[in-house]
């Protein structure tokens, strides 16, 4: 039978997923159709939302940017009369526009997203779900389990990186008769979408995770830890721990064996720090996400003081398919030192944002140009920033650089949970590294002195620095303030928010002379050391600049040169976006 | 740090009898020592039922978990998602995560701010709109992106924001003319 699936994942729906989806649903009950609809989580390709595969006897056809109208004729074309649209298809009859962004991906924690239904644990259940756990229970000890995780040389994707196995065995030999696991699933790097996506396409995987490392470590309740700005990843969520409850997976006996099993959501109510693992046990305990003095690690006292197991939601979504395939299928990928894959978010400026899921070991140059599509509009590359907050920025020379935790490190970025923004040459990195500063600035908990002040204190010099009145010594005295914040406070949070301006000084550091000593935003970006003005002689009176201009500042009738009323002008830059005659400069 | 909510007084609180119709089965559910744990729960009920958190919801949850109210403000402040007071009709969410900051949000910020005359975390006086920043929509590929209540729109220009809330504007004047 024909089957039609539609990509509903956040971007999707967000792109008019749900008005496609009604659409073909009215085609195929008006013309009375044989054919399976069905929704999918994310495919991956972001870019050319919304999705829709048609399969049927002879091939798989990718659909990309359908409307609804789109729809009715696909329906009508490739369903009724048997004619794919070829000019529409990126993938299948023989064409593969999308080329390369699956080409150099390996699919593991994103096994299943944009292929299964994630509303249907049987269609889970037929791509091998649920066989890891019950061979755990019916065929390994929780010791063996732990010895193929340690074996298979996964580590947190979260962004520590500390080897899983490692933290189940801790979790495991901690004395206690009650233990928990956690699922961290509050991913607030902006510029992260990976759990979300994970979740919200394939969220049994996470559960099945979940259930073998609690058989592991001996505990027998979880809690999942999830932001509550993503509603659709909760709902799913939701429906697939009723479907295991529903089947015996979860409950009392689980699969039929000894071992008792919940799985608890909880939503997070908006805070950084909750992704630090005290911090996010403290919000579990329904107090303020403030992180707390390790030791004791949670696998000695986590949850209501017992022995707790947390890893992130991509780390689980490994586990099932290590345990099916094995340790060595799993670490026979990657580097000497990073096992297995990586789910990257690519996003910025970057012609295919979406999300791949790549063997460790491959190039910041490979991601960005042969999955990614290269830059956005032929601009030059600049730069990544990887790690998001906690991170850095790794220029464009250093693109050969492998995917590695220990290599990333090394450049003062982190591996951190996935985010990965291309930067081009109109991007300034002294205002991204404010931007990140200020975010970590805002999120600060309050707890240590250096994180709560020290990144104020650095804050205002880069905002000094931006608007155009940096000092002489202020580069000096952000590696300082830097330094101190690193070493003197107490989580991840506040000890990686310098990260992005250390690395942006390291790599960019005549950027930020040029905005001190010489007044100038090399990249043009500093509203305060940018304006702009309509060269009069260019301008032809198309009036597209005034029409786009936010704030009603270029005027000038038709025919006629405009101009540009600098008062009222607050440096967007649109006008000279969108000029077609390049009238408007930038001085 | 966050900015200060204060507790105002509000003639607009609901009535104790439905204070007390919130979810109560979370508590019940939950053993004695565990009581803790409902707070969060708690506190997202009841802004759920009314938009915010009333003072006098405060002071009815500390009686039934038996956490002081002040501690209870205390979580509450520290959560971005907890409101004490009231929201427009429709939210406005802008999304300033990377993605969206280096693709031009501030400049999507601005014409929000221009044509609500509003600034961030404020709302109209015709209690129509709130403006709110936050990290990160996750929907980075579409970015810049704007979501207003759930509906989310992707990748804005000046041209398009306008449109959105010319949209939502209109929606409004049909549905009093109507």
């Amino acid at each position: 039978m024909t089957e039609i699936k539609v990509g509903l994942a956040t971007c999707g729906i967000a792109s008019g997923g749900e008005a496609v989806f009604e659409e073909i649903k009215k085609e195929i009950e008006e013309n009375d159709l044989d054919v399976n609809l069905k929704e999918t989580g994310c495919m991956g390709m972001c870019y050319e939302e919304v999705l829709v595969e048609v399969i049927d006897d002879h091939d798989h056809y990718l659909y990309s940017r359908v409307t609804p109208d789109k729809a009715k004729r696909i329906l009508k074309e490739h369903l009724i009369e048997h004619k794919p649209i070829e000019e529409w298809i990126i993938k299948g009859n023989g064409a593969d526009i999308g080329n390369g962004f699956f080409e150099k991906q390996k699919r593991i924690v994103l096994r299943n997203c944009g292929i299964i239904d994630p509303g249907s644990i049987e269609e889970y259940m037929d791509r091998e779900g649920y066989k890891a756990i019950q061979m755990c229970l019916k065929e390994y000890t929780s010791l063996e389990v732990i010895d193929t995780i340690k074996k298979s040389g996964l580590r947190g994707r979260g962004g520590g990186g500390f080897p899983t196995g490692l933290k189940w065995d801790f979790a495991r030999q901690a004395e206690g008769d009650k233990k928990y696991i956690i699922c961290n699933a509050d991913e607030g790097d902006p510029g992260a979408f990976m759990d979300r996506s994970a979740l919200e396409g394939d969220p049994h995987s996470v559960l099945e995770g979940m259930m073998i490392a609690a058989y592991a470590a001996g505990a027998n309740e979880a809690y999942i830890y999830v932001r509550a700005e993503y509603p659709l990843a909760i709902k799913r969520l939701k429906i697939a721990i009723a479907q295991c409850e529903e089947k015996g997976f979860l409950g009392t006996h689980i699969f039929g064996s000894n071992m008792d099993f919940t799985i608890n959501i909880k939503e997070g109510a908006g805070a950084f720090v909750c992704g630090e693992e005290t911090a996010l046990i403290a919000s579990i305990e329904g107090r303020r996400g403030v992180p707390r003095i390790r030791p004791p690690f949670p696998a000695k006292k986590g949850l209501w003081k017992n022995p707790t197991n947390i890893n992130n939601v991509e780390t689980y979504a490994n586990v099932p398919w290590i345990i099916l395939n094995g340790a060595d299928a799993f670490a026979s990928m990657g580097t000497e030192k990073s096992k297995g894959t990586k789910v990257f978010a690519l996003a910025g400026k970057i012609n295919k944002s979406g999300l791949a899921e790549v063997p460790m070991g491959i190039t910041i140059n490979e991601i960005v140009f042969d999955i990614g599509g290269g830059i956005k509009g032929d601009k030059a590359f600049k730069a990544v920033q990887i790690g998001g907050p906690s991170g850095g920025c790794i220029p464009e020379k250093m693109g050969d650089l492998k995917i590695d935790y220990n290599e990333i490190t090394r450049t003062g970025a982190i591996m951190g949970s996935g985010g990965l923004i291309v930067l081009d040459e109109t991007t300034c990195m002294v205002d991204l590294a404010k931007f990140f500063l200020n975010f970590t600035q805002n999120e600060s908990c309050g707890k240590c002195t250096f994180c709560r002040i020290g990144t104020k204190r650095m804050l205002e010099v880069l905002e000094r620095i931006t608007s155009g009145e940096g000092k002489d010594g202020d580069i000096e005295l952000l590696e300082d303030l830097a330094e101190k914040i690193k070493s003197s406070t107490l989580c991840g949070l506040g000890q990686t928010a310098p990260n992005p301006v250390l690395t942006t000084i390291n790599y960019f550091r005549s950027e930020y002379e040029a905005h001190i000593y010489e007044k100038r935003c090399p990249s043009h970006y500093c509203p305060a050391l940018v304006t702009y003005h309509i060269n009069a002689e260019e301008c032809t009176g198309c009036t597209l600049c005034a029409k786009k201009c936010p704030v009603n500042a270029i005027n000038g009738d038709k025919k006629e040169a405009h101009f540009i009323n600098t008062e009222k002008c607050i440096k967007c830059g649109l006008c000279f976006d969108v000029c077609r005659f390049h009238a408007v400069e930038k001085i | 740090m966050r900015d200060e909510r204060r507790l105002e007084h509000d003639h607009k609180y609901p009535e104790e009898r439905e204070i007390k119709n919130f979810k109560f089965d979370l508590i019940n559910k939950r053993k004695q020592r565990n009581q803790h744990g409902a707070l969060i729960p708690l506190l997202q009920s009841a802004q759920d039922s009314y938009g915010y958190i009333p003072e006098k919801a405060i002071h009815y949850i500390s009686e039934v978990v038996n956490i002081p109210a002040a501690d209870i403000y205390g979580v509450i402040t520290f959560y971005s998602q907890f409101r004490l007071k009231p929201l427009g009709k429709y939210v406005i969410r802008i999304c300033e995560g990377t993605a969206c900051h280096v693709n031009g949000a501030k400049n999507i910020l601005k014409v929000l701010q221009n044509e609500l005359g509003i600034g961030v975390a404020e709302t109209t006086d015709d209690g129509l709109f709130t403006l709110q920043s936050v990290a990160c929509l996750g929907c980075c590929s579409l970015s810049p992106v704007i979501m207003i209540n759930d509906e989310t729109y992707g990748n804005l220009d000046a041209e398009k924001t306008r449109k959105v809330i010319k949209k939502y504007r209109k929606r409004e004047t049909n549905a009093h003319t109507a």
